[in-house]
């Protein structure tokens, strides 16, 4: 009986893992006005609210240009430190490196409210540079992870065989050492889009209705009014991660490719 | 330092200046607000000095009067009456509307203040508003971590309990542990078979089923709550599938219940305890299994005696991030919870947002980081004893 047991009782609770994100899409082509299951008929109605309205595309455009932005900046900045982070050896590099994780373990609310009440005092609250910088900060560490993981297969003696030949070391680090990284860089770059454009609790703090970001938008749609239009929002959030996340795999994929053909022992 | 030192320094100086100037920064400023006290000595810096000098049996002399009637009008003009007013009303309930109307009768009044004001607000002819002004006009205050413990400093300078109707924290640090444990308990029951059971399957088969947790891992936390939203409501298609069934009658209420909360936040934090679960379970080596079954132990004691301890640490990474997150959960439960489900988040939010209470923003998000960091740790300590305790 347990042989049958465990498989059943799994398989009900993948069920459960994926059915409420599914559900989702019959309800945004709805034709009805509330949102029931079975759906009355099927129309588009609920897609031309999003894409003719002002706010909904504002959102979604402030989300991609925030999402960018942070994605730039947090790659660049945490593939930097995550390579210096790999090559130090002075005392106090575990303080160094545990900083920089800081912001993964603090509650999230309490980095908004502190952001919140630092940023308002030097103008950077009802921003998007404010929510750029707090966004960046906390994707940060996601970047120096998965960078750091793939610098631990990277040869060091590659760069010193590179340097000694008469790379300067621009160089070296672009043609070198960026191209065996490239996955790790190509991952964390992702998951730093994805924190950024998932991210709801630091937007409620340092966003103004004129620079609401689409998770802050549907926020504040949920709360106010309940528009079936916010399925449709959904929606668009959803095939954004399932896009993600085919990228992601296929820069899995290709990374563990090329560590098997390169390392025969 | 080396040459490689310092270059190494130089790569990680940005992002740490970064983290430093956005994050460490900022939370140490508002961890101050916690025992910042500055509203009553800037909006009654004259009267404060004098009344250093009180002993605080018997109403003030006349200098104190007279320094307060100058202090109210520049205070006006400066635009620190108002926050001062609310300061000493969040400690005394009345305080503010005392301070009004001494205000309000200032302007026709005339010396000795002493006996006109107490002619036109009684209060002031008593120590009681004086003690009050006087014991908060010290530049740290421990009163806003006190209030957070349902505690607060009365005017004889005593610690003691709030009024019942005020006492809502130390409801709500057991609230939000309670959830938290619930929610970790939850997550471990569901995932700990579900993370097996994939861990069993052909590569292929189970990077299929990793999809299934992978989807909801990438997908947005307010996507999966507003699903929920939609899904639990009256006229929801959960509603709609029990009234349908004959299962019940009319459609049950479970929008706004705790019964909401526990649903959506273990949907969405089980990816969180499956995923390392699931890495660790992957890695298990069958060979010893297969020798406790040569020597004869039966399935159930090859699995509490070998198996349950060797996934031990993946359960115990899981449970520490799924406890951890959901201590600081704020918007799934703002969502599909009621009032009665708010957890420490919901009130740094609405003290930030609403009554702009800054002090009692610092002490929430000062008592729930150590609240993380206690429960991290203790729970840390407890890992090799925790197969232990699940076993028994």
């Amino acid at each position: 009986m347990m042989r049958f047991a465990v498989p059943i009782f799994a398989v009900l609770v993948l069920l459960f893992l994926v059915s409420p994100i599914f559900v989702i899409f019959p309800l945004s082509f709805s034709s009805g006005n509330i949102l029931t299951l079975p759906t009355p008929g099927y129309s588009l109605q609920w897609y031309e609210d999003f894409f003719l309205s002002e706010r909904w595309l504002l959102a979604t455009k402030n989300s991609f240009v925030v999402g960018f932005a942070t994605m730039f900046a947090a790659t660049l900045l945490g593939t930097l430190a995550a390579f210096g982070i790999n090559m130090a050896k002075f005392p106090g590099k575990q303080i160094i490196v545990g900083t920089l994780a800081l912001p993964m373990v603090v509650p999230l609310i309490v980095t908004a409210a502190s952001m919140y009440l630092a940023f308002s005092l030097v103008g950077l609250a009802n921003s998007l540079w404010g929510l750029v910088i707090a966004h960046t900060i906390i994707a940060s560490p996601y970047v120096v992870i998965t960078v750091l993981a793939s610098l631990q297969t990277f040869d060091m003696n590659l760069l010193r065989a590179s340097l000694s030949l008469g790379a300067p070391p621009a160089r070296a680090f672009y043609e070198i050492v960026l191209p065996m990284i490239l996955p790790g860089v190509v991952a964390g770059a992702i998951f730093a889009f994805a924190i950024s454009f998932d991210e709801l609790v630091i937007a409620i703090f340092i966003t103004s209705p004129g620079e609401f970001t689409l998770p802050r938008q549907m926020f504040a749609g949920l709360r106010e009014f309940l528009s079936p239009t916010i399925t449709a929002a959904a929606v668009v959030m959803v095939v954004l991660s399932f896009i993600l996340l085919f990228i992601t795999e296929t820069v899995r994929r290709a990374g563990e490719r090329t560590k098997l053909g390169k390392s025969p022992s | 330092m080396s040459r490689n030192n310092r270059i190494s320094f130089l790569l990680i100086a940005p992002l740490l200046a970064l983290v430093m100037a956005g994050f460490v920064l900022p939370i140490g400023y508002t961890l101050l607000k916690a025992i910042d006290n500055p509203q009553v000595t800037a909006a009654l810096p004259r009267t404060t000095a004098l009344l250093s000098q009180w002993d605080g049996r018997t109403v003030p002399d006349e200098g104190v009067f007279v320094a307060f009637m100058e202090d109210m009008t520049t205070s006006r003009e400066n635009r620190t009456f108002g926050s001062m007013t609310r300061r000493l009303n969040f400690e005394e309930n009345g305080a503010r509307t005392l301070l009004l109307s001494a205000r309000r009768a200032a302007p026709e009044l005339s010396a000795p203040y002493s006996v006109s004001l107490p002619e036109r607000v009684p209060e002031f002819g008593e120590p009681g508003i004086w003690r009050l002004i006087k014991a908060h006009s010290n530049p740290f205050t421990a009163s806003y971590l006190l209030r957070a413990l349902d505690l607060r400093i009365a005017s004889s300078g005593q610690i003691v309990s709030v009024d019942d109707d005020q006492a809502i924290f130390l409801d709500l640090f057991e609230r939000t542990f309670v959830i938290s444990i619930w929610v970790t308990v939850f997550c471990v029951l569901l995932g700990y078979p579900t993370a097996y059971f994939i861990s069993s399957l052909s590569d292929r088969a189970a990077s299929y089923a990793m999809l299934f947790v992978l989807i909801p891992f990438w997908t947005s936390i307010l996507v999966r709550t507003t699903a929920w939203f939609i899904l639990l409501q009256r006229e929801g298609p959960v509603n709609a599938t029990l009234l349908g069934a004959g299962i019940v009658s009319e459609p049950v209420d479970m929008i706004f219940t705790r019964f909401a909360v526990y649903v959506a936040m273990v949907h969405v934090l089980l990816p969180f305890l499956i995923l390392p679960l699931y890495s660790v379970m992957k890695r298990q080596r069958s060979e010893y299994l297969k020798a406790a079954a040569s020597l004869g132990a039966p399935p159930w004691r090859q699995f509490v005696s070998i198996y349950l301890p060797m996934t031990m640490p993946g359960v115990a990474a899981g449970a520490v991030i799924v406890f951890m997150l959901s201590v600081g959960f704020y918007v799934t439960p703002a969502l599909v919870g009621g009032l009665q489900d708010q957890m420490v988040s919901y009130y740094i939010a609405f003290f930030a947002n609403q009554t702009i209470n800054l002090g009692m923003v610092a002490a929430l998000a000062f008592l729930l980081l150590l609240f993380t960091a206690i429960s991290v740790a203790v729970t840390r300590k407890l890992v090799p004893g925790l197969g232990g305790t699940i076993k028994a």
